[in-house]
C-alpha cells in the first residue's frame, strides 16, 4: 500500500495543523480547570507541583489511551486487554533496563536517556508484535459481536498476565529511575520533578507525532475517514481491515510506550499494573469521544488534573471526581467531547 | 446484449430473516445511462448494495466487466472500477471538501485535468474547498458526493437517488452535469425516484417491484408510453412532474 505519502498536489492551501474541525471550545477546559484549581488550593508552589503532576500523569494516560480510542473508533472493537500491552510493555523494559544498570545510574544524562529510548524500542517493538499477533488471534474472530470482544479481550488479559508471572515470577521488580531524571529542579518555593517533566516532553512528542501522521499523511486520511464511516471506506476500494491492524499494532505498541514511562513513574512493576490504569483509559476515551485524538488528549489531561486537584483537596472523593466529570461532559455533549465525527 | 458491463443473473439477497431480492435480472449496458425505478422499498438500493457486496447475494451471479463478483470483498469490488454514491450520499463531515476528494483518488492525488474538469462541474465545491465537508449544504454534499465518484475513471457509476430533496434548480444543474458526465461514456446505474430526472437522462430504464425487476428497455420508450408509466409506476407518478 503506497499510502503513507504526502499528496498535495492540487496547489491548494496546504494542511493545517492542528486541524480542529472548528470546535475549539473543549480546549478551554484545561486552561479553566488549571485556574480554577488555584485560589481551591490557595498555595502558589503547591498548585504548580499539583499541576506539573497531573499534566505528567494526563501525559502517560493519554499515550496509553490514544491508540485504543482509534481502535474502538474505527472497528468498534471494545479491546478491554489494551492493559496487558501496558504491563508487557513496562516489563519488557526491564529487559534492557535491569542489564544497562550501570547506564542508568552514570551520572549522564545522555547515557540515561539512551538506555531509556533503548528500553521504549524493545517494549513497543515486542508490544506492537504481540498486538499484530492480538489481532489476528483474539480480536479477529469477534468482530462485530460486542459481547464477545469483552469476553475474548478479558480472556486474553488473563493469560497475558498470568505469562509474567510465569517469565518473570509472580514477585514485583524495581525499576528505578535513572540519575539524570531522578530528583527535582527548584526554582524559588517550587519543587519540579524532573521525570514529570520528562514525562511531558514525550506526551507531546506522542500528540504532535500522531497530529502528523492523522492529518499530513494518507494512511491519516483514511483513518480520519474509517473512523467516521467505514463502510464508506470500503466503497472507495480500501480494506479497512488492513488499515485496523496497522492501528491495532500502533497502538499496542503505544500502550507498550505507556506502560514504559507508569512503570517508571511508579518505580516498581507489577503484572496488574495496565488493568489498573483501564479503568481511567476508558474514563477519558468516554469523555473525549470514540475516535478522536484531540478529545482523548484532552480528557487525558482532565482527568489526571482533577484526580491531583481532589487528591489534595479531598482525597476521599478522588477516583469519585473522575465518574463525576464524565458524567457532566455525557450531559454537556453525549458522544463526548469530539465524539460527533463517529456515526 | 452482448456488450453488458455488468449483469445480474438471478439474484437473491437475505437482510436477517427478510428475503429482500428475489431474482433480479437486469442488464446494464456499457457507455450508457441505465435508470433503476420503483416505488419505496422495492429494492433499488438494496441491488444497489448486492453489487457492491455490502449485502452478500444469497443466490444468483453477478457478472461484471467478464468477471464473477458476487462472491468478493466491497473494496475487491470497487477496485474491479465501482464508484458508488449511497442514498446518504456517505460525505465524511469531518474531513474538509478537499480531502474528501483526495480519499476517493486511489492513485494518491487526482489528475490536474481531471481534477479541473469536476471542479468545473460543480464550481460551488472549489468555493468551498477547505471548509469542513459537514458544513456544506445538503445540494452541496450530493455535488461533492457525485464529484467524489467522478474524480478518477471508473467502469461503473452506482448512483443512489441524486436528486433527493434537491430543489428545481439544483436539478436542472445536476441533469446538466450528468450529460457531461456521459459524454465521457461511462456506465452509469442510477436509481431515481423523479421520472423528469431520468426521462431527460436515461438510455435504458429497469423497474422494480417487490425484490424483482417487472419490466426493462429504452427510456425513451416508457417516456412515451403514459400508460405503461401508469402501470408500472403507478399514481405517484404525476406528482413528479
Ligand atoms: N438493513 C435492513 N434490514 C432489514 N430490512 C431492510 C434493510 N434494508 C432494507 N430493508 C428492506 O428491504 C426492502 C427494500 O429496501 P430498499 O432500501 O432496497 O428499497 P428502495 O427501493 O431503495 O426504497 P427507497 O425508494 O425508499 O429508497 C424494504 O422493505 C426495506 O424495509
Ligand atoms: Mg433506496
Amino acid at each position: 500500500m503506497a499510502i503513507v505519502q504526502r499528496s498535495d498536489t492540487t496547489g491548494r492551501p496546504a494542511w493545517r495543523l492542528p486541524r480542529l474541525a472548528g470546535d475549539r471550545l473543549p480546549l478551554l477546559l484545561v486552561p479553566a480547570l488549571v485556574l480554577l484549581a488555584l485560589p481551591l488550593i490557595g498555595a502558589f508552589p503547591a498548585w504548580i507541583t499539583l499541576t506539573l503532576a497531573g499534566l505528567a500523569m494526563g501525559m502517560m494516560i493519554f499515550i496509553m489511551a490514544s491508540g485504543l480510542t482509534l481502535v474502538f473508533g474505527l472497528m468498534d472493537v471494545l479491546n478491554f486487554g489494551h492493559g496487558a500491552f501496558i504491563s508487557i510493555g513496562a516489563f519488557l523494559a526491564t529487559l534492557v533496563l535491569l542489564p544497562l544498570a550501570a547506564w542508568m545510574q552514570a551520572d549522564n544524562i545522555w547515557m540515561n536517556l539512551a538506555a531509556i529510548a533503548l528500553a521504549i524500542v524493545v517494549a513497543m517493538a515486542g508490544t506492537g508484535a504481540l498486538g499484530l499477533v492480538f489481532e489476528r488471534v483474539i480480536v479477529r474472530p469477534v468482530y462485530g459481536q460486542h459481547l464477545k470482544q469483552i469476553l475474548v479481550t478479558m480472556g486474553g488479559l488473563i493469560i497475558a498476565e498470568q505469562m509474567i508471572h510465569v517469565l518473570w515470577g509472580p514477585q514485583q521488580i524495581a525499576l528505578p529511575l535513572p540519575t539524570g531524571i531522578r530528583g527535582a529542579i527548584v526554582v524559588g518555593e517550587v519543587a519540579l520533578e524532573r521525570y514529570r517533566l520528562f514525562a511531558v516532553g514525550v506526551g507531546l512528542v506522542v500528540l504532535i507525532g500522531m497530529l502528523l501522521v492523522l492529518n499530513r499523511t494518507r494512511l491519516g486520511l483514511l483513518i480520519r475517514a474509517g473512523v467516521e464511516n467505514s463502510e464508506m471506506v470500503q466503497a472507495l476500494g480500501y480494506d479497512i481491515r488492513r488499515l485496523f491492524v496497522l492501528v491495532f499494532v500502533a497502538g499496542s505498541a503505544l500502550a507498550g510506550l505507556g506502560g514504559v514511562m507508569w512503570g517508571l513513574y511508579r518505580e516498581v512493576l507489577v503484572a496488574g499494573m495496565g488493568m489498573e490504569v483501564m479503568v481511567l483509559v476508558f474514563i477519558v476515551i468516554i469523555i473525549g469521544g470514540l475516535g478522536s485524538v484531540w478529545g482523548c488528549f484532552i480528557g487525558a489531561l482532565m482527568v489526571a488534573l482533577l484526580a491531583n486537584y481532589t487528591g489534595f483537596l479531598m482525597p476521599k472523593v478522588a477516583l469519585g471526581s473522575n465518574i463525576l466529570l464524565m458524567v457532566l461532559i455525557l450531559l454537556w455533549r453525549p458522544q463526548g467531547l469530539y465524539g460527533g465525527a463517529k456515526r | 446484449m452482448s456488450d453488458a458491463l455488468l449483469q445480474l443473473s438471478g439474484v437473491h439477497t437475505h437482510i436477517g430473516h427478510y428475503h429482500i431480492l428475489q431474482g433480479v435480472d437486469l442488464v446494464v449496458p456499457r457507455g450508457e445511462l441505465t435508470m433503476l425505478l420503483g416505488r419505496n422499498g422495492a429494492g433499488k438500493t438494496t441491488t444497489l448494495r448486492t453489487i457492491l457486496g455490502m449485502w452478500r447475494a444469497s443466490a444468483g451471479h453477478i457478472a461484471f466487466d467478464g468477471q464473477e463478483i458476487a462472491a468478493r470483498a466491497t473494496p475487491e469490488i470497487a477496485r474491479a472500477g465501482v464508484a458508488y454514491v449511497p442514498e446518504n450520499m456517505g460525505i465524511f463531515s469531518g474531513l474538509t471538501v478537499r480531502e474528501n476528494i483526495l480519499v476517493a483518488a486511489r492513485a494518491g492525488a487526482p489528475e490536474a485535468r481531471r481534477l479541473q474538469w469536476v471542479l468545473g462541474l460543480f464550481p460551488a465545491l472549489e468555493k468551498f474547498w477547505n471548509l469542513s465537508a459537514g458544513a456544506l449544504s445538503g445540494g452541496q454534499k450530493q455535488m461533492l458526493a457525485i464529484a467524489r465518484a467522478m474524480i478518477e475513471p471508473r467502469k461503473l457509476l452506482l448512483i443512489d437517488e441524486p436528486t433527493k430533496g434537491l430543489a428545481p434548480a439544483i436539478i436542472g444543474n445536476m441533469i446538466e452535469a450528468f450529460r457531461e458526465l456521459k459524454r465521457t461514456e461511462t456506465t452509469i446505474l442510477l436509481v431515481e425516484q423523479n421520472f423528469r430526472f431520468a426521462s431527460a437522462l436515461g438510455d435504458h430504464v429497469a423497474v422494480m417491484d417487490d425484490g424483482r425487476i417487472v419490466h426493462a428497455g429504452a427510456m425513451a420508450a416508457l417516456a412515451k408510453d403514459r400508460d405503461l408509466q401508469q402501470r408500472l409506476l403507478g399514481l405517484s407518478l404525476d406528482s413528479h412532474q
